[in-house]
């Protein structure tokens, strides 16, 4: 998908205004994919509302004014594709709006699906997929159909009423639509005026909506006034209700606040000119509003006033593009394949928050110029080195709980909640259900739980992977779950809570549930796993077997599932998050998927340990307790080490072996076990010394090491000394795993070595 | 320097028009430009107040005040009565121009344009009322 980029792009660049340039294309983006969003949300309270067969005017025009946005920054930025659906789009949901079409089922299946377009389109646009053109070609045809049948609009009168004239002329079609449908309704019209303070408008603003809201609609705002004051704005706002004008006095009550009855005229001197249709049709009476035309020109020296650059062409075919660059292709999907991974990486943050960061700033360049001054002073000998002591200490408090503020309020604003992933996904349920003939709710819990955004926008496409997976193999058909005593309507809850420094997400499903027997049959069958091992493993285990690379519960694959997918990737993408995904299921009553996340990737708190004279750090988010290791409770069962604590039995594992080190004197030294926990899987790591806790921030080991398994990285400890970072979640999957575990007592030191080859490099 | 004040409530169209106008080629050509942004009708009142403007570059469709509101207001408000009014929107149909230039808009740019479009756009407007300036008290000035 290589388009040459518009002529005038470089113009833009070519004067070294590339930085603005850049900054304004990522802007796009990030806007386009918050829109793209906003619109998916919106889409799905009308949808609620359609079932209830209502009509809610409000998201109509919310979608209506997202797509229009979207419209302008596409042609702005020289997405052409994209400016085209939308432009489609926008006229359809503008037949939509001002009630010329009716909302139907049918119509919303269009718009989720342009929904998903738009999200490809970016993707295509950024660099990352070939444009689906087809698809936008079928839609677009699909909504001309839609459109030809619009009923002819209704024209009512506005007349009655005592309006200002000008009024019309700065009305946009949708107020004006909103006026005529509110007068149409038998509605009454108020005047509201009220001046606010500048300083205090933006929440005054919400409290006057939130007060009108359930009394009646704000058709405009019109500001009055001089505009010389920069303390207050007074506005005339205009409202349609059906109530009495003392209920709504009582009700929308404030200091600076009246409200007033827009009389109705009598009919004969309704002045004609305001009957039509469309007021701007009318020419906009010249007695208001502005001066004449002419005079408005500045300097005067022109009749006409400058009308520029309407010329038709430039719609499509000089589409401007900001040089949208398509290198830094997201890690995008195969082809065909629908990811819901935003393409933009910015979280918006709240300005507050950032005000205390700022607040932390200087409280440390407060930090910085007494560590200054104190460096004078001992370099002058005005300071004796036992007074330079405390005051160092001193300093050293200080910049430490600084430190900590500093940390904490980066991570606040790293984190947004779950809810950012899950509304994707009521689209996504919504849609394979129906087109799957299959009737599913999501009752989702928890949607407000935070997690580090990185997080989220990894978790999307897994999390779609489940539920697309709950819908095909696990609801049954309505007929089905009647048959069997369910409700007809089948359920998928997504619950998400914190527990400790994790986030817990599960998938759980009321449908038809795994049978562990024809799973393990069905395992062999593939060679996934060996007879014998099958016979060894737990129904818990064999059902873990749904994760093996090339497993499908199903004979058939539909459409759904059988798009590449399997269940394996989940894993593997949530393991790279440092989490586990567990899965339990029940014949008849259902599946249950649970997902135990990292609160945050960015900075952790660890264990450091020495095993072979060598530093390694253990997350302390996966730390349940060190002991001291007593080989007297050490036995072996089945060639695997277990360790009695407590009367329980712990597997171990001896690092310093499975890393394949050099080991040391063997035999009179300490040791100590660190028992680590994972989900509910836990395993003692048998270490030289406790070293102690460190905050320390992971860093990747890099590309030729990336293979590399049961690290997750490394982190530099500020004494110039280096440790890796052990990937619990993975050493106890590697450890545990029943396959491996025959294996494991026999790791040479050779073998192992190829498998951690950090350890031979570090 | 020159001023422009941007109401816009698109936060990317807002960073494109300020990437044009404060952009090298519009500095080398019409001299410096500061762009001040408005996400809304409500954030242009309030920074309407702290003009004066070289020009006023307004949308059309936003939430509750809308771009034509915010002109007309404008067009009364003695402080602004004569800045330059730039009108950015999609609207581009004849009876939309018609009605932004009879409120008192001076010029009407559809959306999409290019940044050249911006930019011839922006100086004429601003040239003439400078070149007013220049001649005396502007003849046009009610």
């Amino acid at each position: 998908m290589a388009r040459p980029l518009a002529g005038h792009s470089a113009m833009l660049e070519g004067g070294g205004g590339r930085e603005g340039a850049d900054k304004a294309r990522d802007e796009f983006f990030s806007e386009a994919q918050e829109l793209i969003d906003v619109l998916g949300r919106d889409l799905l309270v009308l949808d609620e509302a359609l079932k209830k067969g209502q009509f809610d005017a409000e998201s109509i025009n919310d979608v209506f004014r997202g797509v229009h946005t979207l419209k302008g920054l596409a042609g702005l930025f020289g997405a052409t594709r994209m400016a085209g659906l939308s432009h489609q789009l926008e006229d359809a949901l503008d037949d939509l709006r001002l009630g010329r079409i009716e909302l139907t089922a049918a119509v919303l299946d269009l718009l989720f699906k342009a929904v998903s377009l738009y999200t490809r389109l970016l993707t295509a646009e950024k660099g990352g997929l070939a444009e689906p053109a087809q698809e936008v070609e079928e839609l677009l045809s699909a909504l001309g159909q839609v459109s030809a049948r619009r009923a002819g609009a209704t024209a009512g009168t506005v007349a009655q009423y005592d309006l200002d004239p000008g009024l019309f002329g700065v009305l946009t079609e949708y107020e004006e639509h909103r006026l005529r449908t509110t007068i149409q309704q038998g509605l009454q019209l108020y005047r509201i005026r009220v001046r606010f303070s500048l300083a205090t408008i933006d929440s005054a603003l919400d409290e006057l909506k939130a007060a009108v809201r359930p009394h009646g609609e704000i058709i405009t705002y019109l500001p009055t006034g001089s505009g010389t004051d920069a303390e207050t704005i007074d506005l005339e706002i205009l409202m349609a209700s059906a109530e009495a004008s003392e209920g709504l006095r009582e009700a929308i009550q404030g200091p600076n606040v009246s409200i007033e009855e827009v009389p109705r005229r009598s009919s004969s001197s309704a002045r004609p000119s305001l009957l039509a249709p469309r007021p701007a049709e009318a020419p906009v009476p010249k007695e208001f509003g502005a001066p004449p035309v002419q005079s408005a020109s500045p300097g005067g020296d022109r009749a006409r006033p400058t009308f520029l650059g309407i010329a038709p062409q430039s719609a499509a075919a000089g589409a401007s593009s900001m040089g949208l660059s398509r290198a830094a292709a997201p890690r995008a999907a195969g082809p065909g394949e629908i990811s819901l991974r935003s393409i933009t990486q910015t979280v918006r943050v709240d300005i507050r928050k950032l005000d205390r960061l700022m607040t932390i700033v200087g409280e440390l360049a407060i930090v910085k110029t007494a560590i200054a001054k104190l460096s004078e002073r001992a370099r002058t000998r005005a300071i004796g080195p036992r007074e330079l002591a405390l005051e160092l200490q001193r300093l050293n408090r200080t910049f430490d709980r600084h430190l900590a503020q500093m940390q904490g309020g980066i991570l606040e604003v790293r984190m947004v909640p779950l809810g950012q992933a899950f509304d994707k996904l009521a689209r996504i349920v919504r849609q394979i259900s129906r087109e799957h003939a299959k009737e599913v709710r999501l009752v989702v819990t928890g949607a407000e739980t935070e997690i580090d955004k990185l997080i989220v926008e990894e978790l999307s496409d897994p999390l779609m992977h489940m539920i697309r997976n709950a819908i095909d193999h696990g609801i049954e058909s309505g007929e089905d779950r009647l048959r069997v005593g369910k409700p007809p309507i089948g359920t998928i809850a997504l619950n998400a809570f914190q527990k400790a420094n994790h986030v817990v997400i599960e998938v759980e499903d009321d449908g038809a549930g795994m049978d562990p027997a024809a799973l393990a049959a069905e395992a062999v069958r593939r060679g996934v796993v060996s007879a014998d091992e099958a016979k060894a493993m737990t129904s818990r285990d064999v059902v873990a077997l749904v994760f093996m690379p090339g497993f499908t519960t199903k004979q058939v694959a539909t459409d759904l599932s059988g798009r590449g997918v399997g269940l394996d990737v989940v894993k593997t993408n949530i393991s790279k998050l440092g989490g586990v995904v567990d899965i339990t299921s029940e014949i008849g009553i259902g599946t249950k998927m649970t997902i135990t996340l990292p609160i945050t990737l960015a900075i952790i708190n660890v264990l450091l340990v020495e095993i072979g004279a060598r530093l390694f750090a253990i997350p302390l988010a996966n730390v349940d307790e060190a002991i001291a290791l007593d080989e007297t409770q050490v036995r072996a069962i089945e060639s695997r080490e277990v360790l009695t604590v407590r009367g329980a039995s712990l597997p171990i594992a001896r690092l310093e072996r499975l890393f394949g080190m050099q080991r040391l004197q063997v035999g009179s030294r300490r040791a100590f076990v660190v028992i680590a926990q994972v989900a509910d899987r836990r395993l003692g790591l048998v270490v030289d010394e406790l070293v102690g806790q460190r905050d320390i921030v992971i860093k990747p080991l890099g590309k030729s090491l990336s293979g590399t398994r049961g690290f997750a990285g490394a982190t530099e400890l500020g004494d110039q000394r280096v440790a890796l970072v052990i990937d619990v979640a993975a050493l106890i999957e590697e450890v545990l795993a029943s396959a491996e575990t025959r294996r494991l007592a026999q790791i040479e030191s050779d073998e192992s070595s190829r498998r951690y080859p950090a350890l031979r490099r570090a | 320097m020159r001023r422009v004040l941007v109401a816009e409530d698109s936060v990317s169209a807002r960073a494109f028009v300020r990437a044009v106008l404060e952009g090298p080629e519009f500095a080398s050509r019409s001299g410096g430009c500061e762009v001040l942004e408005a996400s809304s009708g409500f954030d242009a009142m309030r920074l309407l107040p702290r003009g004066p403007y070289d020009l006023i570059i307004t949308d059309i469709n936003m939430t509750d005040i809308n771009g034509l509101e915010l002109i007309r207001f404008i067009r009364k408000s003695a402080h602004h009565a004569t800045t330059p009014l730039l009108v950015i929107s999609t609207l581009r149909g004849e009876q939309d121009v018609e009605r932004g230039l009879a409120l008192g808009a001076n010029g009407y740019l559809g959306k999409p344009f290019t940044p050249e479009q911006l930019r011839e756009a922006c100086e004429r407007l601003m040239g003439d009322r400078e070149r007013a300036r220049a001649s005396g008290p502007p003849a046009g000035r009610p």
